[in-house]
């Protein structure tokens, strides 16, 4: 499993990318090999509110549906629309298939840095 | 195989029509343009279906231990009654007094399943569960803006509850919020305490629940969501265990809904359409879908729409023949048959899981209601092979694999319902089938990736099926 360094992440498998005022959220490398092969992914409309804890897209592999939740509160600035046609992409590079782009970041979730996450990940397994 | 598309050639057809004996009409909304259909002989059509029904396979074909699907045998005797002119012959806009024996059978189907499960009125239109789900939803949002009540707008639901139910309710305009199971595969009750408030509409819980296990603790969750001045749903799916046992009536549930053709023996899947009952207490009978039946002034039986009612959700009075064949089930098995059919179901499982869990770990240990969770994730870590795998594997072995991957709050689950119509036989040959299975897994587990090597298909592609799917046929 791979956890780059200059992320951050939360206990419900998603990665933060702060910059500035801003985030990018994903799903991490644990959640897509959890979930397998992913075949639809369900984004928020841009402009849409954040809040964190609380779901804000919905993700379909062969196995269930899940929801994923925002470790951050704030805008959605930007969706990344490559994703609704290849979902497969977050199976492949997690962490270059970013699922949305928030703005104005007002609150955020108590995230773990890469190495306390991969601890956390391994517990989970078990 | 060939579509019927694809088979045929044009011009041929295979209608004898008596010559026309009036004068032709050519009115100007007939179609001009020919309809694109097969041109096909009776021949072709027989064959066709034929080799369809070869590659399927059904409870007809063997043990199908779907779990939290109830596939259980479905006696003939169901069929034959469903046949009988006098109700497949009927049409529903008929008037009432030449169908009182239908009625008279709707009503008596009503009486029978309230007494089952606690509660005082029925209405069949729901087509099936999850159709009864919602139109319970409908229900509690309609009670909820009488008493002007409009702030409830949650639905609470477990996390181990089957996907319909947080489906339906986001459906029915309700917020979902999952409450937590514990280590047990129970409700979470500090969880739920939490979780309730002003805002609760209500809860939907099916007990015993997906793991198999009966909610102990089902008094104080129903009392709980009705302190907070919510109603509780029961999700009939998994009456099978304790028909005629203990009643969600007596639970403390409001509306419930069942499948009839799960728990009472009318076909299941492919062989439906289905039936799913929405039931209630009287104080919410006046919300039921119309119309339910009545008894007149004059003995005689009808039709009414409640007084505040939400509507029909669906045309007549649902799958009328479905509800036959629940009544024959009903009057075949009785006031003991009914326990006793739950009773071996009950048993039927703790069997099979007794003898499984010699070499397969389980997701929940102890005695189990009528399904219980195995978990593949120690076999997988080992070897590679996953649950899907040893689903595939079993095809192999003769046998229906059980639900894969369900509930969710277990990894690399199977889930099996062996339900009360298999033999000792059948279970002892099923562990021994899946016993071989997982000997192989462990020593061979590339062969098992490449199951199954006996089915008329191979391993489809599922996640291509599901990204790509082709849909419809196309012309060339």
């Amino acid at each position: 499993m791979n956890y780059p360094e200059e992320l951050l992440y939360s206990k419900s498998h998603e990665w933060v990318k702060l910059e500035g005022e801003d985030a990018l959220i994903g799903l991490t490398d644990f959640a897509q090999d959890a979930l397998g092969d992913l075949v639809y992914v369900n984004l928020p409309e841009p402009g849409g509110e954040l809040t964190v804890g609380e779901s804000f897209a919905d993700v379909e592999s062969v196995k269930a549906v899940s929801d994923v939740y925002s470790p951050v509160s704030g805008t959605v600035a930007e969706i990344n629309e490559a994703l609704l046609d290849a979902p497969e992409e977050i199976n492949q590079s997690p962490y270059e298939a970013w699922l949305v782009r928030v703005t104005g970041v007002t609150d955020k979730e108590e995230l773990m840095d890469a190495e306390a996450y991969r601890a956390f990940a391994e517990t989970e397994e078990n | 195989m060939k579509l019927l598309f694809e088979l045929g050639t044009s011009g041929r057809h295979c209608d004898i029509l008596p010559p026309c004996d009036v004068p032709e009409m050519s009115p100007e909304c007939l179609r001009k343009k020919e309809l694109r259909l097969p041109h096909l002989s009776e021949t072709e059509i027989s064959r066709h279906y034929t080799e369809l029904e070869k590659q399927v396979y059904g409870v007809n074909d063997g043990f199908y231990p779907l779990g939290s699907c109830t596939m259980k045998y479905n006696p003939k005797i169901n069929e034959a009654m469903a046949a009988l002119p006098g109700f497949a012959k009927l049409h529903p806009l008929q008037p009432d007094y030449t169908v009182q024996g239908a009625l008279e059978l709707l009503r008596r189907t009503e009486k029978y399943l309230c007494e089952i499960t606690g509660m005082d009125a029925m209405n069949f239109q729901p087509a099936a569960g999850a159709h009864g789900e919602f139109t319970g939803l409908l229900m509690i949002r309609a009670f909820h803006q009488k008493n002007g009540e409009k702030n409830r707008t949650k639905i609470i639901v477990p996390d181990s509850a089957h996907g319909t139910n947080p489906a339906s309710a986001a459906m029915a305009g309700y917020t979902v919020v999952s409450v937590p199971s514990g280590e047990d595969g129970c409700v979470d009750l500090e969880k739920l305490k939490e979780a309730v408030g002003e805002d609760t509409a209500g809860l939907m819980l099916t007990n015993p629940n997906t793991v198999g296990l009966f909610d102990k603790n089902i008094l104080e969750i129903t009392r709980i969501i009705h302190d907070a001045g919510g109603l509780c749903y029961y999700d009939g799916a998994n009456l099978n265990a304790v028909m005629g046992i203990t009643r969600p009536g007596d639970m403390g549930f409001d509306i419930i809904h069942l499948n009839l053709h799960k728990t009472f023996s009318a076909p299941h899947g492919g062989g439906g359409p289905g039936s799913g009952p929405v039931g209630c207490k009287k104080d919410l009978a006046e919300f039921l879908p119309g119309p339910v039946t009545e008894e007149k002034e004059d003995g005689s039986s009808g039709f009414a729409v409640p007084e505040s009612s939400i509507g029909a959700v669906r045309s007549f009075y649902g799958n009328f023949l479905v509800i036959v064949k629940a009544f024959a089930y009903l009057l075949t098995l009785g006031a003991d048959g009914i326990p006793e059919a739950a009773r071996n179901a009950v048993l039927n499982a703790n069997y099979l899981k007794k003898k499984l869990e010699e070499f397969c770990p389980m997701a929940y240990p102890g005695t189990c209601m009528h399904e219980f969770v195995m978990t593949m994730k120690d076999l997988k870590d080992r070897t590679g092979v996953a649950a899907l795998d040893i689903a595939k594997g079993l095809l192999d072995n003769g046998i229906h694999p059980p639900t894969m991957y369900f509930p969710l709050i277990v990894r690399e689950a199977l889930m099996v319902e062996p339900t009360e119509t298999e033999s000792r036989e059948t279970l002892d040959e099923a562990a021994e089938g899946f016993r071989a299975l997982y000997q192989r897994a462990l020593e061979n587990p590339d062969e098992i990736h490449e199951a199954p090597v006996k089915t008329p298909v191979r391993r489809l592609d599922e996640v291509r099926a599901a990204r790509k799917p082709v849909l419809r046929y196309f012309y060339d």
